[in-house]
């Protein structure tokens, strides 16, 4: 009887001895093969509708026309400057918002009184869209840098300086009263407690205040064209000017490009905080 | 090492809320803590156990009374372990350190002094419940306050690691002789720690009983007379409990 009920112990492999050891390679290719199925997938939709006949292929060129001028175009100077004089304004314009922003959202996360008084505000900016600034900005700099810089900051300072103020709204408050238990006051207690613990917020803010400064950087790009210096908006107005299709969507691709460049560069920051601070496995 | 700083509360109030809605956590509660004197706090909930400590730590302030402390900023252990989840465990260890000026190498000498040199660069995360309250433990050593406020601070443990960290404190307390008030609800732990066990009456909370505990150490929990006392306590806190106070 004993003998009949007695469980039957089997050892168990580890999960490591189930699935095979995959090797570097075999790893990046899983990760990778979604995208470029998701990528494969698009050009043949993009395909499709070019084939069908919808639009001329002067007005809309496929694929493989497009990614060849784009290749052509790399190869020429004036895609490099152009290039980067919109990552230099990019760069530029987000790091006096990412200066702007940590002090407005310092300052009304520590204030009762400028939060009452500005934080609506801060939020009705953030949803305000940047183009609208254009017009103001043109009349205050007119065509200039500054119009530019001043329409990128406006757009990406707002979401900067709240993802700071929710960040250190949301410190755990046992962790600030352990900082007044061990003698933190004021700045201390700030740079020791609040400012780590709202980082991964901050760091969201900091991402979408990026995504609005690219989006304000083209737009002005393509409203606001300095003297005749070549940047990607202003390409892509010339190219619709002269009618060119292809540089046209070739100019797009990169747009797209960088902004998924720099999405991934924001994603690698972004693991690292969540695992440092214990929110991912 | 010198003599460690008393503590001392005459008449202490303290009320949450406003108007109607007040509630009186402490009324006119007195006690002393001698130097070097293990002191454990036992009470059922609402009897204003983690009030005192947070008057007695400076955080919050109370309405009437007075409060000695020696000049002395308490240290102030949490019933989570309340590290930074971002610092490794020497990183915390080191943050009162930094915060008073002291050497950070003291961090290494305290982890292994709580049992964990070999995981001084784990993040909290890495480590289970209980080397996280160790680590809390290390951390608050290191405030080197020589007064030690311990809200039950292994209440959320398994019997088996809380033991553990019954004995470790044990140990600390007979090498440095700090003086500790520890709060707890549960009568066992405060006979296996205290020299003195202090029934709080509740709602609002005074000392309605006192119990000095003269039983060798190092203790064990399982000991029979220490089993006995820690009946009696719990027959005085069931007793308050059924009178309403």
């Amino acid at each position: 009887m004993a003998a009949e009920v007695g469980l039957r112990v089997q050892p168990v492999a580890a999960l490591s001895d189930l699935e095979p050891r995959a090797g570097r390679g075999q790893a990046a290719w899983r990760a990778a093969w979604p995208r470029l199925a998701a990528v494969a997938l698009l050009f043949a939709a993009w395909q499709a509708v070019v084939l069908s006949g919808w639009k001329p292929d002067y007005i809309l060129p496929g694929p493989v026309a497009v990614l060849s001028r784009l290749g052509g175009e790399a190869r020429t100077g004036v895609f490099y400057q152009a290039l980067a004089t919109t990552g230099l304004r990019a760069v530029g314009g987000f790091a006096l918002a990412l200066a702007a922003g940590s002090g407005v959202g310092l300052a009304v996360a520590s204030s009762k009184t400028l939060r009452s008084a500005v934080g609506a505000l801060l939020s009705g900016l953030q949803s305000m869209p940047s183009i609208a600034w254009f017009p103001l900005a043109i009349l205050l700099f007119g065509l200039s840098e500054a119009a530019i810089t001043f329409v990128v900051v406006l757009g990406a300072a707002p979401a900067i300086a709240n993802g700071l103020i929710s960040g250190l709204d949301h410190v755990p408050p046992l962790l600030l009263r352990y900082g007044r238990v061990a003698g933190a006051r004021g700045f201390a207690l700030y740079r020791h407690v609040a400012l780590p613990a709202a980082l991964p917020a901050f760091y969201a803010g900091l991402k979408q205040g990026w995504a609005f400064a690219w989006r304000s950087l083209l737009a002005g790009e393509l409203l606001v064209t300095v003297g005749s210096r070549p940047s990607l908006g202003a390409r892509l107005n010339f190219a619709r000017e002269l009618g060119d299709a292809e540089a046209l969507m070739a100019g797009m691709l990169v747009v797209l490009l960088v902004g998924i460049l720099v999405d991934a560069l924001f994603g690698l920051g972004g693991r690292w905080i969540r695992r440092r601070w214990g929110l991912a496995e | 090492m010198s003599l460690a700083h008393p503590i001392t509360v005459d008449g202490l109030s303290k009320a949450y809320g406003r108007g109607r809605d007040q509630v009186l956590a402490l009324s006119g509660l007195s006690l002393q803590v001698a130097p070097g004197e293990f002191v454990c706090l036992v009470g059922a909930s609402g009897s204003g156990k983690s009030t005192l400590l947070g008057l007695v730590a400076g955080l919050d302030q109370a309405m009437l009374g007075s409060l000695d402390t020696g000049g002395v900023r308490p240290a102030l252990m949490f019933q989570e372990p309340a590290l930074m989840p971002w610092l490794s465990a020497r990183q915390n260890v080191e943050l009162p350190l930094r915060l008073r000026g002291g050497p950070r190498s003291e961090a290494v000498r305290l982890l292994e002094l709580v049992g964990l040199a070999g995981f001084a660069d784990r993040l909290p995360h890495e480590l289970s419940g209980g080397m996280r309250q160790r680590v809390a433990l290390a951390r608050a050593l290191a405030q080197d306050a020589d007064i030690l406020l311990m809200d039950e601070p292994f209440a959320a443990l398994d019997a088996i690691t809380r033991d553990d960290l019954h004995d470790e404190l044990e140990r600390l307390w007979l090498r440095r002789r700090m003086t500790v008030l520890f709060v707890t609800h549960n009568a066992r732990e405060a006979v296996r720690l205290a020299g003195r066990v202090l029934v709080l009456s509740s709602r609002p909370g005074r000392v309605a009983a006192e119990f000095p505990v003269d039983l060798p150490r190092p203790r064990r929990i399982e000991n029979a007379d220490l089993g006995a006392l820690a009946a009696r306590i719990g027959d005085t806190l069931r007793e308050l409990v059924r009178d309403g106070g």
